[in-house]
C-alpha cells in the first residue's frame, strides 16, 4: 500500500476517478463541489484525458453521454441544483444503457437553498429522479477512504451493469480533509464494450437509443432493466453495522450523518447504553433484508438524516411494522453535532 | 455497362417512411452520398435528434447515437473529444437546434468543436404535428399560431446561420435548400465541404438546409416548393455566411 495522501474530499473523488482510468470529465461550476472540476482541469491534461467546462449541467452530462457512447470512462459532478438539471440525461443514460459516474455533493435546498452540506437529495437519487422506471446504483461514502474506494468501484459497476452510478456525497464530506490510503486500482475482468459507437469498420453498424415504438418493445426493454436492478439488489448491497448485535436502539444513518452519529454511539456505549449504528453504503440497492432481520429481535430504530425525513421511508418499508422507527433530522443544510445526537438518543432510550 | 446511379452504401436497403414531399429523405440521401464519396462510412458516428429525423438509424448504414431533444451538439462534443479521429455529425431540426438546444449549438460553435452540424429548417415542428418553431415565418399559420405568427406574442423568425456566423469559433456556416436540382447539388457540396473541413481539423461547421414540410404546412408537395422559394427564401437568403478557410483568387 502506498503512502497516506492528504486531499480534500472532492479532490479524492477526482483523483480516484483518474486512477480508475476515467479519461473524460465535463462539468459546470457550483459550490460546494468546485474542487472536482478545478482538479480535473489540470489532472486530465497530465494524463492526456479530456476536461471540458461546459455551458451548463445539461451540456456537461450530454457530453458524458457522447463520450460514454464512444466507450470512454466518463464522469460529471455537480451539487443539488445542477443535479436537478442533469436528471433528463440521467434518464437517457439509463434508457440507452450507457455507463457513467455522476457525483452529487449535496447542498441545502429546495431552490437555490444554501451551500452547506445536506442529504436532501436522497429520494431524488434512489427513486429515479428523472422520468421513467429506472434506478441508479447509489453509493454514499462516509469518509475519504470510501470516497476513494467507492469512486473507483463506481466506474467498474457502471461498466458491468451498463448503467449510470451515483456517488452521493455532501458539502461537508466534499470539503473535509483527512488522511486516507490511496489503494491501487485493480481493474476487474469486464467484458469488451461490444456496443460502443466507434465507426462500423469490420462490423455491422450499431445504434444506441432509448426510443422503442414497436408493439411491446419498450415493455420488454423495461423488463430487462428491472432484471438488472433485481440483480443489483441481490449482489450489490453494502452496509456496515457497528455494535448492533446486543443493541436496544439502532441508529440508521448514511454518509456524513452516520459519521457524526458514530461518535455519539461510542460515547453512549461508554456509558453502558446499548446503542448501535447501521449504515447503508449502497442507498440503491437498499440493505432492506438485513434491516428486516435486525427488526425481528425486538429493538427500536431511529433514522438520523440531514433532511426532513427521506431514507426513513425506506427504513420503515424494510422493517414493515415489526419495530418502532423514529426519526431525527435537520433540513435546509443544518448540520447536527455529535452532542445533539447523543442528547436525542438519551431522551428516547 | 457503366453504373451511373446506385443506392449509396451509407443508406440501408429500406424505403424512407417520411411524408410525401418531405425534405428529410433527400437530405439523408445527400449525407449518405457524401460519406460514400469521402470513403468515411466506417469511421462516422452520426447523431439522430428528437424530431422527424429520430429514425435516422433506420436509414443510415453506419453507427448512430440517439440524443435528447436539443443536446446533440453536446453529445457530439463528447463523441469527438473521446475519438478525435472519427467523423462526427449531428442532424437537427429547427425546434431541436434553434429552440430547446440554443445554448448547446452556440457553445459548441464557440468552442470550435471539430464537428459537422446539418440543420434542417422546415419552419415548423414536424414530429409533434406542426406547431410554431423559432424559424416559423411571420404570419405563418401553425397549430399554435392559428391566425399566423405575430411579432407581439411570438417574436421574429430566428436567423441561425447569421447568428452563428458572428461566433469566432465557427469555421464554415452556409445556408442551402433542397427545392431544385441546382440547390441539391449546392447542398451536397456544402455537406461534403463540412465533412472535409472536419477531416482536415478545420473546426466547427453548420449547413442550414431549407426543407419542405407539406403535411404540416398544409400545401401539396408542389405548392410547398413554391412557398419555400417565395416566402422562406426571402426571409432566409441562401449563401455562405462564413468560411474561415475560403480559397480566394
Ligand atoms: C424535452 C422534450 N420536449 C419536447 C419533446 C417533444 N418533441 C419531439 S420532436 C419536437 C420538435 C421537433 O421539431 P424539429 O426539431 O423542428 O424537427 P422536425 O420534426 O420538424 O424535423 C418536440 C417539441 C421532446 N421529445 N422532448
Amino acid at each position: 500500500m502506498r503512502e497516506k495522501l492528504f486531499l480534500k474530499g472532492n479532490e479524492v473523488i477526482a483523483e480516484a476517478a483518474i486512477n480508475a482510468c476515467c479519461r473524460f470529465y465535463a462539468g459546470y461550476p457550483i459550490t460546494p463541489q468546485n474542487e472536482i472540476p478545478e482538479y480535473m482541469s489540470h489532472r486530465m491534461e497530465e494524463v492526456r484525458g479530456v476536461f471540458i467546462q461546459a455551458e451548463s449541467e445539461l451540456a456537461a452530462i450530454n457530453m458524458v453521454y457522447g463520450a460514454s457512447a464512444a466507450g470512454a470512462r466518463a464522469m460529471t459532478s455537480s451539487s443539488s441544483p445542477g443535479i436537478s438539471l442533469k436528471q433528463e440525461a440521467i434518464s437517457y443514460l439509463a434508457g440507452a444503457e450507457l455507463p457513467a459516474v455522476i457525483v452529487n455533493i449535496q447542498r441545502g435546498g429546495p431552490g437555490l437553498g444554501n451551500i452547506s452540506g445536506s442529504q436532501a437529495d436522497y429520494l431524488q437519487a434512489v427513486k429515479g429522479g428523472g422520468h421513467g422506471d429506472y434506478k441508479l446504483l447509489v453509493y454514499a461514502p462516509y469518509n475519504l477512504q470510501e470516497m476513494w474506494d467507492l469512486t473507483m468501484l463506481a466506474f467498474d459497476k457502471a461498466d458491468e451493469y451498463r448503467n449510470p452510478v451515483m456517488i452521493l456525497g455532501d458539502g461537508v464530506i466534499g470539503q473535509m480533509m483527512e488522511p486516507f490510503f490511496p489503494t491501487p486500482y485493480v481493474k476487474p475482468d469486464l467484458p469488451e464494450k461490444d456496443w460502443s459507437l466507434t465507426g462500423c469498420k469490420g462490423r455491422e453498424p450499431r445504434v444506441i437509443k432509448s426510443l422503442y415504438m414497436g408493439e411491446g418493445e419498450l415493455e420488454r426493454r423495461n423488463q430487462i432493466f428491472q432484471e438488472k436492478y433485481l440483480t443489483m439488489k441481490e449482489i450489490e448491497v453494502r452496509y456496515e453495522s457497528v455494535d448492533v448485535d446486543d443493541s436496544e436502539i439502532i441508529i440508521v444513518a448514511f454518509g456524513i450523518a452516520a459519521r457524526i452519529a458514530l461518535s455519539s454511539v461510542r460515547r453512549l456505549r461508554r456509558e453502558g447504553l446499548k446503542v448501535g449504528l447501521f449504515r447503508p453504503i449502497t442507498l440503491f440497492p437498499f440493505p432492506e433484508k438485513k434491516l428486516s432481520v435486525l427488526a425481528e429481535e425486538n429493538r427500536r430504530f431511529i433514522t438520523i438524516e440531514m433532511n426532513a425525513g427521506q431514507m426513513v421511508e425506506d427504513v420503515r418499508l424494510a422493517i414493515n411494522g415489526k419495530s418502532e422507527v423514529m426519526f431525527y433530522g435537520r433540513p435546509g443544510g443544518a448540520i447536527f453535532t455529535p452532542e445533539e445526537i447523543y442528547e436525542k438518543i438519551k431522551t428516547v432510550y | 455497362m457503366k453504373k451511373i446511379f446506385q443506392r449509396p452504401t451509407s443508406l440501408k436497403q429500406v424505403p424512407f417512411r417520411f411524408c410525401p414531399g418531405c425534405g428529410h429523405s433527400l437530405i439523408h440521401r445527400l449525407i449518405a452520398e457524401c460519406i460514400d464519396n469521402l470513403d468515411i462510412r466506417e469511421r462516422v458516428v452520426g447523431i439522430a435528434p428528437v424530431g422527424c429525423a429520430v429514425f435516422a438509424y433506420d436509414y443510415f448504414n453506419f453507427d448512430i447515437l440517439e440524443v435528447a431533444h436539443g443536446r446533440p451538439p453536446a453529445a457530439a462534443t463528447g463523441l469527438k473529444r473521446a475519438m478525435p479521429d472519427r467523423i462526427i455529425f449531428s442532424y437537427q431540426g429547427d425546434g431541436d437546434l434553434a429552440a430547446i438546444g440554443t445554448a448547446e449549438i452556440i457553445h459548441a460553435a464557440n468552442r470550435g468543436e471539430n464537428i459537422s452540424v446539418f440543420f434542417v429548417n422546415n419552419a415548423t415542428y414536424g414530429m409533434t404535428g406542426g406547431q410554431m418553431a423559432p424559424t416559423t415565418l411571420l404570419g405563418q399559420k401553425t397549430t399554435t399560431t392559428p391566425s399566423g405568427r405575430k411579432v407581439k406574442t411570438s417574436g421574429y423568425p430566428l436567423h441561425v446561420s447569421e447568428l452563428l456566423s458572428t461566433i469566432e469559433g465557427a469555421s464554415y456556416i452556409v445556408r442551402t435548400s433542397v427545392d431544385s436540382y441546382k440547390n441539391l447539388i449546392n447542398t451536397k457540396g456544402a455537406i461534403e465541404k463540412s465533412f472535409r473541413y472536419q477531416m482536415e481539423g478545420k473546426g466547427f461547421s453548420l449547413v442550414e438546409i431549407l426543407s419542405p414540410c407539406p403535411v404540416d404546412w398544409g400545401f401539396t408537395p408542389k405548392d410547398s416548393i413554391t412557398w419555400l422559394r417565395k416566402e422562406m427564401m426571402s426571409v432566409y437568403p441562401l449563401g455562405t455566411f462564413k468560411d474561415k478557410f475560403e480559397e480566394t483568387g
